[in-house]
């Protein structure tokens, strides 16, 4: 294991046998052994990944993708049948919560339970009953037994155990959604302040939202393989695209089911509005960049966008302070469409520098005509050095999106000065020592 | 394989708190509780004495406490043969939820059964005083010696059983027919003496008959037990736990599929 990695796995896969109808005893097994059919399904093909120390991931995907086993492989409820994983330190997990409460024994003696199947010592429950109990917010019941408190109290109580465990490794299946709002925000903040404490966080969710903010990376699977791996917020907009596409996908053939319905003149006039529907997409995805992601229902399309100084010329380059212009051009093929124009600056290790759109200026939508140019000026464009990131979009009024560009151009910034930090602040100094410097 | 030892020492606190889950629930709803761990071989205690000096009049001497003295460590040992084999399916929702050295399962269940004979011990001593029938001090310092003897021998077969019933049931069943057997098989209800002599060493091999004729050595007959006659019972012992540690660490990988 390398130094300074706190999880390393390596090419696992695994096979799950499904039976449709097994039986378990011997009688059952000799007199139908018919029944004992089983499927093998490979849910991980082979994946590999290393964690930090310190270092938050989420691991997302759609349902069925392996992400639940994979957390249940790290978790060594299961083993892999091929490839190896290394965990370096304690590990707690928040699979299910509240595996091994015994419903007559009080409150308290469910903790010393449960923490002891966490593998603590009796002197480190000890030393955490309080906090847990605090925590938990059950001081008045803590004496009673757990059959009598509710499905949120119960949780509460599990959560509070888990999550004071103090592991090296903490491993979270979809957990955020235990009690009220108060007390997942409470979860939230704790979670935050295990991760600052320098504990590495494995989390499986599918609210992107929180992964986001937890985590520093996040790792895609799709069908038992890694489709992406990187800064969270980058492969988000990603998988959400391609759910989106999905989804369209979806749509376009529900419309061809249709159209077999239908007579032969609309099949071909229909085959062929979807075929320059497809051509358009092929056609106006900028090459210039192959990592845009583009999603959206298209009624409004960007045409072209680039980047242009105050000379109006095309350019990837800036110094700070310079003027930027975004250069967008756009045509629809609909009547009486408006859409919200929006700009959006990412620096390239995910940080969100800027954004705003055409609402929140002007407070209106935009009417569209059948081809149009609108452009957004920075005059002083403050960001400091580093590899930026545009995305540009049009949405609906609803937020609903029209054509979305997550990352379709790249541009760089150079500067004069050292200063640090996203953006310079205008700032002045003052001193008895230094007069006025400006 | 020092470093599994090192973790089931790690999770001792787990094995602590499940003995102690399981002495006291137990007898948790009922009325005497806790009491009912010796009010259970007090009154078979009771019933034997009744039988064997009124009705079924063996010739051995004080025979009811000869019969309690080998019926109480065989007691713990069909538990741990037959109810032991259950203990890892017993728990498939911890197993199935969390991680944790699934040794520590048959390890609690045999702990919690030897817990459970001490404490029946209390009575047995309570009767060898009351009955005027005497107590070797000497000899009861090798009492502890034949309880590991015993406990590992147990230990080993309950690791090998729990972990095979988990991929056939029918094991748990099969068990306790066999414990049914293995306990005629044993010097319980009578002597190593009564057994015709062209089979005692056919009979020796039994490792309880050895472990039995021990505790009947220190109790019944008040002597220093011979080691020698414990030895066969020693290898079987370590035998077993070797098999059953490696059959159980091979087969738990699975565990969680197969349940």
């Amino acid at each position: 294991m390398q130094v300074g990695n706190a999880i390393e796995v390596h090419d696992i896969t695994k096979r799950f046998k499904v039976y449709y109808d097994r039986g378990k005893t011997l009688k059952e097994r000799l007199i139908t052994p018919g029944r004992n059919k089983a499927e093998t399904r490979q849910v991980l093909k082979g994946i590999s990944f290393d964690v930090k120390k310190g270092e938050a991931i989420g691991i997302i995907g759609k349902n069925g993708c392996g992400k639940s086993t994979t957390l249940k492989l790290l978790t060594r409820i299961i083993y892999p049948d091929s490839g190896s994983i290394e965990l370096n330190g304690r590990v707690s997990s928040l699979l299910e919560l509240g595996a091994g409460f015994h419903p007559d024994m009080s409150g308290r003696e469910n903790i010393y339970l449960n923490a002891a199947i966490f593998g603590l010592t009796h002197r480190e429950i000890e030393e955490k009953v309080d906090e847990i109990i605090n925590f938990s917010e059950l001081e008045d019941f803590i004496e009673n037994p757990v059959r009598t408190y509710s499905s949120g109290m119960y949780m509460r109580l599990a959560f509070a155990v888990a999550i004071n465990v103090r592991a090296d490794i903490l491993l979270i299946d979809e957990i955020l959604a235990v009690g009220d709002v108060s007390f997942q925000t409470k979860c939230f903040e704790k979670l935050k302040e295990i991760k600052a404490s320098g504990t590495t966080i494995v989390i499986v969710s599918h609210s992107l939202g929180q992964i986001e903010q937890i985590c520093d990376k996040s790792i895609w699977l799709e069908e038992g393989r890694i489709k992406k791996e990187g800064i969270s917020k980058f492969v988000h907009e990603e998988y959400l695209a391609a759910m989106e596409d999905r989804r369209l996908d979806q749509i376009v053939k529900e419309k061809e089911n249709e159209i077999i319905k239908n007579s032969k003149d609309e099949i071909t006039k229909d085959n062929e509005r979807i075929t320059e529907k497809k051509q358009d997409k092929i056609k106006l995805q900028p090459n210039w960049c192959i990592n845009a992601i583009r999603s959206g229902n298209r009624k409004i399309l960007f045409s072209k966008v680039e980047l242009r100084n105050q000379d109006n010329r095309e350019t990837m380059i800036f110094d700070t302070g310079d003027c930027l212009i975004v250069h967008m051009e756009y045509k629809t093929n609909y009547e009486n469409i408006e859409g919200n124009f929006g700009v959006g600056i990412n620096r390239d290790d995910g940080v969100y520098c800027y954004g705003t759109n055409t609402l929140i200026e002007f407070k209106r939508m935009i009417k569209v005509k059948q081809s149009g140019v609108i452009e957004m000026k920075i005059p002083n464009l403050t960001l400091l050095p580093a590899k930026y990131i545009l995305d540009v979009a049009i949405h609906t009024e609803d937020e609903i999106p029209i054509d979305r560009i997550h990352h379709i151009l790249e541009f760089q910034i150079r500067s004069n000065k050292k200063d640090f930090g996203v953006a310079r602040l205008e700032n002045e100094w003052k001193g008895t020592d230094i007069g006025e410097i400006k | 394989m020092i470093s599994k030892i090192k973790e089931i020492y790690e999770y001792r606190e787990m094995i602590a708190s499940m003995i102690r889950r399981d002495l006291r629930g137990r007898y948790k709803a009922s009325v005497l509780g806790f009491l009912w761990t010796f009010l259970n071989p007090l009154f078979q205690l009771f019933i034997y004495t009744m039988v064997f000096s009124v009705i079924m009049r063996a010739n051995i001497e004080d025979f009811y406490i000869y019969l309690f003295i080998g019926l109480v460590p065989w007691n713990f040992f069909s538990a741990s043969l037959a109810g032991g084999a259950s203990c890892v399916v017993a728990q498939e929702n911890l197993i199935k939820k969390i991680y944790f050295p699934r040794l520590v399962l048959p390890i609690t269940y045999v702990t919690s059964a030897l817990v459970n004979m001490l404490l029946t011990f209390i009575i047995i001593f309570v009767v060898l005083i009351f009955s005027g029938h005497g107590i070797n001090v000497l000899a009861l310092c090798f009492l502890p010696i034949v309880f590991f003897i015993e406990y590992v021998l147990a230990l080993g077969i309950c690791m090998l059983t729990s972990a095979l019933t988990v991929y056939f049931r029918d094991l748990e069943y099969i068990l306790n027919i066999l414990a049914m057997a293995w306990m005629y098989l044993s010097p319980i209800m009578y002597t190593t003496e009564m057994v015709p002599e062209n089979l005692r060493s056919i009979f020796k091999l039994n490792p309880l008959t050895a472990i039995i004729e021990a505790y009947h050595e220190i109790l019944y007959y008040k002597m220093i037990p011979q080691i020698s006659t414990l030895g066969s019972a020693i290898i079987w012992g370590i035998v077993f736990l070797i098999v059953g540690v490696f059959t159980f660490e091979k087969l738990q990988k699975n565990f969680v599929e197969e349940l």
